[in-house]
């Protein structure tokens, strides 16, 4: 049984893969089935949900369509959420790397720096970060990534200690090769597992702390995110109090989609490996 | 590692557009060349970069963290003067997640597998998926303003002139909000982790030998099995102490906290840049200090810690 099926018998499995995948479509085909700006006004400002067949999820308090910018703003959490993490396995795993197979003073080194890392609360250093470097999406996405790389970091190191006095590391190391191709080719992807089971806590982390950043302001204006909607809504919150939670609702969804994903993805790899 | 902090927040810093002499000017709407000149000369930044860490660094020591441009005061001064608030809505909320999170989840191990564990467990995923901004929020409209239970923002009646007690119970009353949505998040998260313990402690042989014995159900899931789960959940506290920091910057502009996440907010917005790095160190030296007591909490709690320095 592949790990695929395995994975849509758990109903963990099953319930995220289709939550993620219904996201990511929306991500990908916003443009297609909204190709104006989600930005740009549509109607009479604040129409209340449910009321207009055309503004289904009503309006803001600009007149914008809150069903556009919420499936517009599934592109900005994905992304942000995915490329931060992305960034952060490669940092991380290429620093754990680097510490676990040169060892001594750079180890240490390194580790001290993983250190401090660690005891900043990393949305305050987001925080920091994005004030100094102004707000656009890539400064986002580092800005989340500095303050998660340490996890994976450690991890890796941690693997790598194990694996590099493993034979095959010995063998290549008699058969000449450069240390750093021996780290990089023969060390690294076999420590990689670990590490990337890592992956899905922090894209659910990244898309939180995106959300949190935007909603106090740190976020592209010109670009749809669902935080920076849930501080618009919050101006309104007596009246219209559906603007800030439609698109809480979006940011819980994909949070709780990727987290059932990867236990679904756990259970569905632990069983396959029990069998083998 | 504390130095690397400092000198790494302080290098983020500069390298940001602009310093607080620029900003100044910008709230007085300009001034002459001269007067730049003077007010640079003033804040020592006229000189290198390098002349500055070590200035920062050794005032540090001296407890010295620098004049804030925004407030127009030191800095120690308004970080003392906000920390208590923070820490009143850290400590209650740990205390919150804590507290119910481990109790929820011993009831979420006693029997695992069972309807009530299943639910639990995902309740409790859906919690941890909410951003804590937002649970803010929807508390605020349902219980601040349509059943008008709590109040919507603040730490306190503005000009109440309560005193002691009186005044205890209003700030109270003002933070039950804001920590049950800082709470609940992480509630999620020691649920979670005390169930898991106690799933592998029920396949531990003293958990067998207890049930051999005889012991009523009740008195091995207290006794034995929660016991041995509730570890992890205190190193737990502490690699979260610094998450929950974080997260108490946002919670605090929610519900419109004087506190030090608020603080951080401000700092911002105002480019005050040796504030922000005031508030940087002083977290880092937080969440140290935090683990330090975790680590101590630990060898008190599991006499297999630290029994090697002990005399015997």
């Amino acid at each position: 049984m592949s790990v695929l099926s395995r994975l849509l018998r758990s109903p963990e499995g099953a319930i995220g893969l289709a939550l993620l995948s219904l996201l990511a479509l929306m991500a990908i085909f916003a443009g297609v089935i909204f190709p104006d700006d989600p930005l740009s006004i549509v109607g009479p400002a604040l129409v209340q949900p449910f009321t207009d067949a055309s503004l289904p999820f009503g309006t803001d308090r600009l007149g914008r369509d809150v069903l556009a910018e919420l499936v517009h703003g599934t592109r900005a959490s994905l992304a942000v959420g995915i490329a931060a993490a992305v960034v952060a396995l490669v940092i991380g795993s290429l620093v754990g790397t680097l510490a676990g197979f040169a060892g001594g003073l750079v180890d240490e080194a390194l580790m001290r720096v993983v250190d401090a890392f660690q005891i900043v609360p990393s949305f305050l250093l987001a925080l920091a970060f994005v004030s100094v470097a102004g707000a656009s999406l890539p400064v986002v996405v580092l800005a989340i990534a500095l303050g998660a790389w340490t996890a994976p970091a450690r991890l890796a190191r941690a693997e790598v200690l194990s694996i590099r006095e493993r034979d095959y590391v010995a063998a290549a190391r008699v058969i000449g090769m450069h240390p750093l191709e021996i780290a990089l080719r023969e060390v690294l992807p076999n420590a990689l597992g670990p590490v990337l089971a890592l992956s899905s806590v922090i894209v659910a982390s990244s898309v939180l702390i995106e959300a949190a950043l935007s909603f106090l302001g740190l976020s592209d204006p010109n670009i749809v995110t669902w935080g920076s909607m849930i501080a618009e809504g919050r101006n309104v919150l007596r009246s219209a109090p559906f603007l800030s939670i439609f698109p809480g609702i979006a940011l819980m969804l994909t949070v709780l989609g990727v987290y059932l994903f990867s236990e679904g993805l756990a259970e569905a790899l632990a069983k396959r490996r029990a069998r083998a | 590692m504390l130095l690397i902090v400092i000198a790494g927040t302080f290098f983020l810093l500069e390298a940001a557009p602009g310093d607080a002499v620029d900003a100044y000017l910008l709230s007085i709407g300009g001034g002459d060349p001269a007067l730049v000149q003077s007010l640079r000369e003033s804040y020592g930044l006229d000189q290198s970069v390098f002349a500055r860490l070590w200035l920062y660094v050794t005032a540090l020591f001296r407890l010295d963290l620098g004049w804030s441009v925004v407030f127009g005061r030191p800095i120690l001064d308004v970080i003392l003067e906000r920390l208590p608030n923070t820490l009143w809505l850290m400590g209650s909320a740990v205390a919150l997640s804590f507290g119910l999170g481990s109790a929820l989840g011993i009831v979420s191990g006693a029997r695992p597998g069972s309807a009530t564990d299943r639910a639990l467990s995902i309740g409790s995923l859906a919690l941890y998926a909410v951003p804590s901004f937002w649970l803010g929020l929807v508390f605020s409209v349902v219980f601040a303003v349509q059943l008008r239970w709590f109040p919507t923002s603040g730490i306190e009646t503005i000009a109440s002139g309560k005193e002691g007690f009186a005044r205890a119970l209003d700030i109270a009353w003002h933070l039950v909000l804001p920590v049950a949505a800082l709470g609940f998040i992480y509630l999620a998260l020691f649920l979670r982790m005390m169930r898991a313990g106690m799933a592998e402690a029920w396949r531990q042989d003293f958990a067998l030998a207890a049930r051999a014995k005889g012991l009523r159900r009740h008195r091995i899931v207290v006794r034995h099995i929660a016991r041995n789960a509730l570890l992890p959940l205190v190193t737990m506290l502490g690699l979260q102490a610094a998450t929950m920091l974080g997260g108490s910057v946002v919670i605090e502009s929610v519900f419109a906290i004087p506190g030090f996440g608020r603080l951080a907010q401000e700092a911002v917005a105002g480019r005050d840049a040796p504030l922000l790095t005031g508030i940087i160190v002083v977290s880092a030296v937080l969440v140290i200090l935090v683990n330090l007591a975790v680590d101590i909490a630990y060898g008190l709690l599991d006499p297999r810690v630290g029994a090697a320095e002990v005399p015997t």
